[in-house]
């Protein structure tokens, strides 16, 4: 293997780890926010009780997001310095941007609001919150401002004496119409994991109480405890229920957005999550599943379903959608005087098709369960808490979120092969050309063993955190005391 | 060279001085949960007192990377490439330290909080380290291509330069958070880190002396730029005395004003050393010009405007943020060995 191989791996690996935090963070924190605001309104303490809570997963998982994010900081110096030569003076500026306007809001306001519970006004601190979320909703707009100029460059010129990229307009880097189809989509993506986290975490924490017969059910319904535990997690469930139908929608929506905008702006892209190697006809199919032979650029077999091909890509019953095969040859008519005869353009079509399905079938599924819990959950015959195979499903779906932003990263990303920079730079051009395969397959061993690490206390801090409960008193013993200042000020330095 | 260049090439130099003010106690706070701390107790007390300051803290090197790439973006990409391996040393220290205090109060057991403690302790101590190292290597002139390339092999990265500079840097990081301390902590504790740091300061000065002396001749600061050099280095010294002295009359805010003015006078004198270059390489016609490394001046434009909007917003929510925060967080001495006995207001 090659530095660049292992600088992609690196890159893939240490971005989706990094990935699996930052939509906890977002739509977990949104969630806190929202209890936090619903106790502000109620003065109810159970909203209380459950902002302190789910604050607990959403600030081990802020953690973890914090120290991998700096990562991701240094290693476009690190290991892709050519592209940062290339891409310096538009890729700089969000991220600088995001730095001072996403970041220190974020950390400050976090900070402050982990300790001063007591210190103000419930509606101030509410603030606080509310502030950090902003933040990390800032972050990902400017980060993928970035991502989105790799995507589909625009408002820039190329200098002819360095061959770098000049920006022309911040208006229009902003203005980019695949920014504003995809920070919604990850968005509605991150909305999905914060919900269905608390949802799963809530249906273990209901499979814990060991509801097995009418019996168990009976001295549950006749313990206060019990009884306070299934409204605490109940209120959890339909929270997140709710904002999980809310996420899936909007995802799903957004989502075909960017098939409708990449159908145009990246054919080879589209072509492959569709694994479609001949043009289509008119209207289009649409293959649901298919056997895809990618050595000789063919399909063996499919099943098809009439013309929801062009229905799907452009919202009317006509339209072809271009094979890979024409598009191969398109690109190399387009780029071959720049970039030579040699470049590959096919994808890696069986994994981007199986991909993409997993994605948006996680989607629907998502849509689904999510009005399933409020179905169940009805005021009237809230019977969930004592189903245990429905709340094995739950639990499982605390996984899936991830499995579907991972998808969705693969996609666009090895989509984009083998441009960095859509139509600018290769991949290949933009390793660190001081990279060698010692240096960055050790660090690569070392990420991974810190990942590792991380993850697995990240989980079993979680876990323990679910167990304890909600109800769960700690012995204040260990937490320092504040003294107030004045007085003591005087007797510390005389 | 243009205004805009000059201005960012000391925007650049404020923020790693920022950084080294705030993130530099932060540090040295973890440094002495194992040289002051007495138990796990109060290693817990004195992550307790950065516990809310440190990720923001922790931003100034974030935005410091973030301008540097937006201004300089080819200084960014010859520096971050070149010294790999050490940033990548700094990358895995602060991942230590950043999950430690989460990680930490999630601990039930003594047992299980020490490890977080030895985190906390290992990634404060050898972050400045590196990162020291780093900062007085890349001054001393590297090999470098005519493509910005640095291809710096192991001794021009390890060198008496670099680690008595890696050295000195985690040294006042240490004095700069014992200071932070006795601002933060009850009246016992607060003599204690005074005293500490008082009788630190005597290695101080010759690693200062030191320091110099290895500078003079291996890096060009002192004939290149010999008044400003010399001026700063003087800066140093006096902020240094200054700090001492104020250790001896116990005055924890002077102490504290006087190491964040040495730990940001560093940062000074590295800029000011290195000046009009970014990078300094071995062969001095190799060297990348400020006017060379920057970005267009549409860009620099653009982030000078959104500079003056929001720097002066974001330093007003930081200094509110420590201001509501100021109070001393007071433990009890005696019972310091019982994890689960209340603490006591003096
Ligand atoms: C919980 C997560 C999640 C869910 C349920 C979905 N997606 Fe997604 N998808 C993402 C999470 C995601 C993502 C990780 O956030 C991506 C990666 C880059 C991006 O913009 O969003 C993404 C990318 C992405 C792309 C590639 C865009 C590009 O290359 O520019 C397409 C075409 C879709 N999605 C389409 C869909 C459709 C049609 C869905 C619904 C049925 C869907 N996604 C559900
Ligand atoms: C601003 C944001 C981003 C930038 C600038 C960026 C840039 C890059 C770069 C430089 C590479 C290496 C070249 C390559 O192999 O294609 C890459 C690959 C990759 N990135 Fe991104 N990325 C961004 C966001 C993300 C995010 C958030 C994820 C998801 C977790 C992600 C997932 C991946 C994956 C999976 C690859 C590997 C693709 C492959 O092996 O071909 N990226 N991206
Ligand atoms: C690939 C390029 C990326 C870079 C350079 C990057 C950089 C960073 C950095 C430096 C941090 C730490 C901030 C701190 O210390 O407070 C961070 C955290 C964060 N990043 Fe990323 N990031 C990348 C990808 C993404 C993407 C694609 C998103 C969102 C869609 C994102 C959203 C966040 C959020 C919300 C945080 C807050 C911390 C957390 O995870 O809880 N990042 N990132």
């Amino acid at each position: 293997m090659g530095v660049l191989e292992l600088s992609r791996i690196q890159f893939a690996m240490t971005t989706i780890y990094h990935f699996f935090f930052v939509p906890m963070t977002i739509g977990i924190g949104l969630a806190v926010a929202i209890m936090e605001t619903m106790y502000v309104v109620t003065k109810k303490d159970v909203y209380k009780t459950m902002t302190k809570f789910w604050s607990k997963i959403f600030l081990l998982a802020f953690a973890v997001g914090v120290v991998t994010g700096i990562i991701q900081e240094f290693q476009f110096g690190m290991n892709w310095s050519n592209y940062s030569r290339f891409m310096g003076d538009i890729f700089g500026a969000p991220l600088a941007i995001e730095a001072l306007l996403a970041f220190f809001l974020e950390s400050t306001f976090i900070g402050v609001w982990m300790f001063t519970w007591d210190r103000f006004k419930p509606v101030w601190h509410m603030v606080f919150i509310w502030l950090t979320n902003i933040g990390s909703i800032l972050s990902a707009i400017w980060i993928l401002t970035a991502n989105s100029f790799m995507q589909h460059p625009v408002a820039f010129e190329i200098n002819t004496a360095t061959g770098h990229v000049r920006l022309r307009s911040f208006k229009d880097l902003i203005a980019n119409p695949q920014l504003w189809v995809e920070f919604p989509h990850v968005f509605a993506a991150s909305i999905c994991t914060g919900a269905f986290v608390v949802m799963g975490c809530s249906a273990w924490s209901l499979l814990r109480m060991h509801i097995k017969s009418k019996k168990d059910v009976e001295s549950v319904q006749a313990d206060a405890e019990g009884t306070a535990k299934v409204d605490f997690f109940t209120r959890s469930l339909r929270m997140a229920a709710v904002l999980g139908l809310i996420g899936a929608c909007l995802a799903i929506l957004m989502g075909d957005l960017q098939g409708k905008f990449i159908v145009y702006d990246q054919p080879m892209k589209l072509a492959a999550i569709e694994g479609i190697y001949e043009d289509t006809g008119d209207p289009a199919p649409w293959q649901a599943v298919a056997l895809i032979n990618e050595k000789d650029h063919k399909v063996e077999a499919s099943v098809d379903i009439p013309e929801q091909g062009s229905i799907l890509y452009y919202g009317t019953n006509h339209g072809k959608v271009r094979g890979m095969n024409s598009v191969n040859k398109e690109l190399h008519e387009k780029y071959d005087a720049k970039f030579g005869e040699d470049m590959n353009y096919y994808l890696p079509t069986t994994l981007l098709f199986w991909v993409f399905r997993l994605m948006v079938g996680i989607g629907f599924a998502f849509a689904v369960v999510s009005i399933c819990v409020l179905w169940f959950t009805r005021k009237k015959k809230n019977t969930l808490w004592q189903s245990r195979w429905k709340l094995w499903i739950m639990g499982l779906f605390t996984f899936v979120p991830f499995l579907a932003t991972t998808s969705g990263w693969l996609v666009t990303e090895m989509g984009r092969y083998p441009w960095i920079v859509y139509g600018y730079q290769t991949i290949a051009d933009a390793v660190s050309p001081t990279s060698t395969v010692p240096k960055v397959l050790f660090t690569c061993v070392v990420y991974f063993l810190l990942f590792l690490l991380m993850g697995t206390v990240m989980i079993f801090y979680s876990r323990r955190v679910l167990h304890q409960g909600p109800f769960y008193q700690p012995d204040e013993g260990d937490t320092p005391v504040e003294v107030t200042a004045g007085t003591q000020r005087k007797v510390a330095l005389a | 060279m243009s205004f805009l260049q000059l201005m960012w090439f000391c925007v650049i130099g404020l923020l790693f001085a920022g950084f080294l003010l705030f993130e530099g106690f932060d540090f040295g706070v973890g440094m002495a949960t194992r040289f002051l701390a007495r138990n796990g107790d109060e290693r817990a007390l004195f992550m307790r007192a950065v516990g809310p300051h440190w990720d923001g803290n922790e931003v100034w090197l974030i935005t410091a990377g973030g301008a540097m790439f937006a201004a300089f973006p080819l200084w960014y990409a010859s520096l971050f490439s070149g010294y790999y391996i050490l940033l990548f040393l700094v990358l895995v220290s602060l991942i230590l330290r950043g999950v430690s205090f989460e990680f930490a109060s999630q601990a039930l057991t003594d047992k299980e909080r020490n490890i977080w403690q030895w985190a906390n302790f290992v990634g404060c101590l050898f972050a400045p380290f590196f990162l020291g190292m780093m900062l007085t290597s890349f001054i001393q002139g590297v090999p470098m291509d005519d493509k910005g390339n640095v291809w710096a092999g192991f001794f021009d990265v390890v060198n008496w330069l670099s680690i008595v500079g890696g050295i000195a840097v985690v040294f006042f990081c240490f004095l700069h958070g014992l200071h932070f301390l006795s601002l933060k902590l009850g009246p016992g504790d607060s003599r204690r880190m005074l005293n500490t740091s008082e009788k630190l300061y005597w290695i101080a000065y010759p690693a200062l002396v030191v320091f110099v002396i290895l500078a003079f001749f291996m890096t060009d600061f002192y004939k290149l730029r010999p008044v400003t050099s010399w001026m700063l280095t003087v800066v140093i010294l006096a902020a240094t005395i200054c700090g001492h002295v104020s250790t001896v009359k116990k005055r924890g805010g002077f102490a504290f004003a006087s190491s964040g003015i040495t730990l940001m006078a560093v940062i000074a004198w590295i800029f000011n050393g290195i000046f009009p270059r970014v990078m300094v390489a071995e062969d001095p016609a190799k060297s990348m010009m400020i006017t060379e490394a920057s970005a267009s001046p549409y860009t620099m434009k653009i982030m000078t405007i959104v500079l003056c909007i929001f720097l002066p917003i974001v330093l007003a929510y930081f200094v509110w943020s420590y201001f509501i925060q100021r109070k001393r967080l007071v433990s009890n001495d005696v019972s310091m060995t019982d994890l689960r006995k209340p603490l006591a207001v003096h």
